[in-house]
């Protein structure tokens, strides 16, 4: 099942990709 | 310097538009639509689709470009900023404002695609403002929703960093 296909999935994965995108400007700007 | 405020608070205006809009379409507007068409005896959901929906695609995808626009222009503009740094992610600069507003722009920039590639060529056929197929049509449906479900996603991590560009991240 696609997660984007209900609202709680489109949000979950939103705040997934944030913490995500967290660690990526961190190792970026630390790097 | 002043077209530079003027600039920002345009560009915070028309993205509250945009994805204010995009959060109608996804949290109200679907769901009635899908509940007024299963709804026997009810208006059904045709009202919606000829006076609502356009006009809020309207709106939509014209304060996304505008949103874009002011955006770049906010980065080119701006002291702290520069296009190329922003889109480049601050590689190398060790710049965390430079980092997140970079991620922000990208984020704009798929979203803004997503909005004028592959929405609104498609809600044309869901609405018939362009002729399709019933095929199309449900091809179109499919599309148009999963990209204005991936906006949704993105909008997080996008406000996230467009405000931790100056108001920091955790960085524990």
């Amino acid at each position: 099942m696609n997660p984007l296909d209900t609202v709680t999935g489109t949000l979950i994965s939103g705040v997934v990709l944030t913490v995500i995108l967290v660690f990526v400007a961190k190792a970026i700007v630390g790097g | 310097m002043e077209l530079t405020f003027i600039d920002r608070w345009l560009h915070i205006l028309a993205g509250v538009t945009w994805i204010g809009l995009l959060y109608y379409f996804n949290f109200v507007q679907a769901q009635a639509m899908a509940e007024a068409g299963a709804d026997e005896g009810g208006p059904g959901p045709a009202a919606i689709g000829k006076y609502v929906a356009p006009r809020a695609l309207l709106w939509f995808r014209w304060a996304a470009l505008v949103t874009w626009l002011t955006g770049a222009y906010y980065l080119m503009a701006w002291p702290a900023y520069s296009l190329g740094g922003a889109f480049s992610l601050g590689f190398g600069a060790g710049n965390l404002q430079l980092t997140s507003i970079g991620i922000g722009a990208w984020l704009g920039t798929f979203m803004l695609f997503n909005v004028w590639v592959l929405i609104w060529p498609n809600q044309k056929k869901i609405l018939g403002i362009v002729s399709a197929t019933d095929e199309e049509k449900a091809k179109a449906r499919r599309v148009a929703f999963l990209a204005s479900r991936s906006n949704v996603m993105m909008s997080l991590p996008m406000l996230f960093f467009m405000q931790a560009s100056n108001h920091g991240i955790p960085m524990g």
